[in-house]
Order: structure tokens, then C-alpha cells, then sequence
């Protein structure tokens, strides 16, 4: 984004500061902390009574929605809303940005300091004390996101197990690139489908090390709710455990910090249904599958809306889920 | 014939001005796509040195598995319809050690410091030590 767009952008967050904090008088400070094509986060800081306040713009690129999958900014606001009052750490909304503010779609929360950095939280000095409780306090923590209200929710996508296989079945298909591996585990995954949830819930779909502001006392918040959906609960106990997100410590199966008897023991006491193992494990290789075909699948978009190296090296790590596969159903 | 240094070299030497130079000298996001640019360079120079090996030896060991010649793309899409269909599965002599040698061969081109990929060759590293003793 050029310099007058960005100016732009900063004058029409500072005309709206007073709806983002009680006797807020301007923003200003604006500064771009990602580079991400699916999303923009910009820190800016309110000027208000009490001082400065760090406030985080999460917008469209060019405030423009782009992502089929994504649930909308709007919808993402109002799931944080909504996750706060169930007593789900999450940043405060302070502003949803409307049509006539005329800077796309977005909206404005809590800046929440911590560490998001997934290589860090599994493997740093400092927040060694908290990875003997954070699997645990992950279970209880999810346990909390699933007793929200799928039905205040009408507008997400509801998926049983097989629709989503199908899915990224069809998502791999359409990339045309032969992966045997692949083949072989869709047919695992066909084989071995839970049944539909006799609950459909509320499902984060992206609870994972490196989604999760972590500091020494723990969670201190849940981000990127944009791909919730309502489905089998399962799914988010699976793919925190799914090895990509492990950064290296293989061992420690949740995120890298820790052991799935206390995530499910953390679940099952803050009240989440009972976890049953062989559908966690199914899950589990679902997401090796789910995130090899989302990595083979950004070689689509290398060769179209974004041809970064970045998205080019994302797309050689397909064969990262290969192995991982592999090491789930052939060893 | 072309001539000297190969590209293999060459492409590392630019790896090396990247991350030493470039992403030394730069900070914030340009700093860190210069480090990626230089991965990437690193993965296309480890591809240029490996894989026709290893593409030699997948297609060879294709031919044998499906009985039938063929492109290296070609077999491994017939493979995929194999596997699909469910004419083959893992009880099929050959298919499992096809994939593992296949896998790891893309593993040591694409992230050869991959956790997973460093514990199955260590695994089978000790595998092969005890069976010897």
C-alpha cells in the first residue's frame, strides 16, 4: 500500500476515534504489523483520557474482502463478541467499521500483549512454566468456545466430517498435481469418517500454536476466528495436535508445548462432550491432510494474485504433510 | 555443452549474498524476504543437484509398480487413480517403500531440516545399526 493510501487510512481511523473509546480524541501512530495477503492487522494508538492506548485494525487487503473462505470481518467481530461473553480469552471489539466510514471491511480491537510466535511458545526459556499447564488450560479453553451458540451464528458454514473430507478432496483434484500420498490418506480418511456429531457446535477451525496470544499465566487470547464454522467439535482438538504446528518438538503433540491426555482431560472438565480417542486420531491425520492440500494448493496462487518467494516456499512444504502422512498410516 | 561454474554454484553464491549481505545490512520485512528469497535459492540448488538421481530411481521403481512405461508425470498420475480406485493399497508389495523413498527424496530437496523428516532418518538409521550388531 502506498504512503497516501496509508495517510488516508490514518485520517479516517483518527475522525473515528471517539467511537472507539470513552472521550477518545484521535488515532494516530498507524503502523502495518503484517504483510499477509488475506488479511491486513494495523497497530495505531488512541488518544484518550487515560493516555495512549494501543489499539489493532483488522482489515481487508486494500479493504476489500477477497478470501471464499473466510466468514467476513463482520461476522469475526461479532464471534469475538460473542466468545467473550462465554468466557473465551479474547482481544475486546472496539469499533466495526461501517459503509459509510469508507475504509472496506474491518474492525478495531484490544491490542493484548503476549507471544503468538509458535516456535517460541514451544520452545522458550521464559514461557517454559507455562507450557506444564497450556495443553490443559487449551482443553478447558475450547471446551468454552463449543457451549457457544451455534444458532447465533446462522450465517457459518455447517460441515459434517464427510462434507469436509469431500471438500478437500475435491480442493486437491483441482490443483492437478498427482500426490499418491494424498490418495492414500483421502481413502483413510473415507474409510475411517466419524459419523456426523449427534451436537453440531460452534468450531474455532484454526485453534492452533501460532493463533493463540500466549503469555507466562497462559491463553491470554484466542485470535484469526476466520474460518469458524459449526461442525464436530473434534476438529479443533485435532488440529492443534496436527504435527505442523508442533514447530519441531514432535515429542510434545499439542502445539509443541504438550501431551493430548491433558488437553482432553482440560476439555472434558470444563464441561466439553467426551473425547473419543480414535475420532481425535482421525482428525488428527485430517489435518496433516487438510493443511498439505492448502500448502499445495498456494502454488494456484503463486501463479496468480500473489507470486511472493513467500508463497512460492509455502507451497514446496505440501511434502512436510507428505512425511507426517506417511508417518500416521505407513509406519 | 555450457560452461562453468553450474548453476548449482552460482545459485548458491546469490544464497550467500542474500543472507550475509542483503539480510544483514536490511531490517523488518525486507530483511526477512531476503532470508526466504535465499531458502528458496538453497531449495532450487539442493533440486538441481538431487533430483535427477532420485527422478531416475522414482521412475524406475514406477515402471516396476505398475507394470507399464511412461512419463514421470504420467505414472505418478496413474498411480494416484490406482491408489484412488483402490487397486492398490498399502498391502501392495512395494507401494509402501515406493512412497517412503519418494517422500524423503522430496523432503531432502524441499525442508531437509524438517523435525519429522530428521526423526524417521534417525529411526532408520538405528533400525540399520541394530540390525547389523
Amino acid at each position: 500500500m502506498d504512503s497516501s493510501a496509508e495517510a488516508e487510512l490514518e485520517r479516517g481511523l483518527d475522525g473515528l476515534a471517539p467511537r472507539m473509546g470513552e472521550g477518545a480524541t484521535h488515532a494516530a501512530d498507524l503502523r502495518r504489523l503484517t504483510a499477509g495477503a488475506t488479511q491486513e492487522v494495523w497497530r495505531f494508538e488512541l488518544t484518550g483520557p487515560g493516555g495512549p492506548t494501543p489499539l489493532i485494525l483488522r482489515r481487508a487487503p486494500g479493504g476489500v474482502r477477497v478470501s471464499e473462505t473466510a466468514v467476513g470481518l463482520e461476522t469475526e467481530a461479532q464471534l469475538l463478541a460473542a466468545a467473550a461473553e462465554a468466557g473465551v480469552p479474547v482481544p475486546p471489539v472496539r469499533y466495526v467499521l461501517q459503509p459509510e466510514d469508507g475504509l472496506g471491511h474491518g474492525f478495531v480491537m484490544g491490542f493484548v500483549e503476549g507471544e503468538t510466535l509458535g516456535g517460541r511458545i514451544a520452545k522458550s526459556e521464559a514461557l517454559a512454566p507455562a507450557r506444564a499447564f497450556l495443553a490443559r488450560q487449551c482443553g478447558e479453553v475450547l471446551a468454552r468456545i463449543h457451549a457457544m451458540d451455534p444458532d447465533a451464528f446462522l450465517q457459518l458454514r455447517r460441515a459434517t466430517p464427510a462434507e469436509l473430507v469431500a471438500q478437500y478432496k475435491a480442493a486437491y483434484a483441482a490443483s492437478g498435481w498427482p500426490r499418491p500420498v494424498f490418495d492414500l490418506a483421502f481413502r483413510w480418511l473415507e474409510a475411517n469418517c466419524p459419523p456426523p456429531p449427534e451436537q453440531m457446535k460452534l468450531v474455532h477451525g484454526d485453534f492452533r500454536n501460532g493463533n493463540l496470544m500466549i503469555g507466562p499465566d497462559g491463553v491470554r487470547a484466542v485470535l484469526d476466528w476466520e474460518i469458524a464454522h459449526v461442525g464436530d467439535p473434534m476438529e479443533d482438538l485435532g488440529w492443534i495436535c496436527t504435527n505442523a504446528w508442533r514447530f519441531g518438538v514432535v515429542d510434545k503433540p499439542v502445539g509443541g508445548f504438550g501431551q493430548r491426555e491433558d488437553l482432553w482431560a482440560g476439555y472434558e472438565a470444563a464441561g466439553g462432550p467426551p473425547v473419543r480417542r480414535e475420532h481425535a486420531h482421525w482428525w488428527e491425520v485430517y489435518g496433516s491432510m487438510r493443511w498439505g492440500v492448502m500448502c499445495a494448493g498456494m502454488t494456484v496462487a503463486f501463479r496468480g494474485a500473489d507470486p511472493s518467494v513467500e508463497r512460492a516456499v509455502i507451497a514446496r512444504r505440501t511434502s512436510e504433510n507428505e512425511i507426517d502422512l506417511l508417518r500416521l498410516l505407513a509406519s | 555443452m555450457q560452461d562453468q561454474p553450474t548453476p548449482s554454484e552460482v545459485i548458491g553464491a546469490v544464497a550467500q549474498f542474500l543472507k550475509t549481505v542483503v539480510a544483514a545490512e536490511t531490517t523488518g520485512a525486507v530483511s526477512f524476504q531476503a532470508r526466504v528469497a535465499a531458502n528458496a535459492l538453497e531449495m532450487m540448488r539442493r533440486e538441481l543437484d538431487l533430483a535427477p538421481a532420485e527422478d531416475a530411481a522414482e521412475h524406475d521403481r514406477l515402471k516396476a509398480l505398475l507394470g507399464r512405461d511412461g512419463s514421470l508425470l504420467a505414472l505418478n498420475a496413474e498411480l494416484s487413480r490406482r491408489i484412488a480406485a483402490g487397486e492398490m493399497d498399502l498391502t501392495t508389495p512395494g507401494l509402501s517403500d515406493h512412497l517412503w523413498a519418494t517422500t524423503l527424496a522430496k523432503l531432502a530437496v524441499d525442508q531437509p531440516t524438517y523435525a519429522a523428516y530428521r526423526a524417521e532418518l534417525a529411526q532408520r538409521a538405528g533400525a540399520e545399526g541394530s540390525r547389523e550388531t
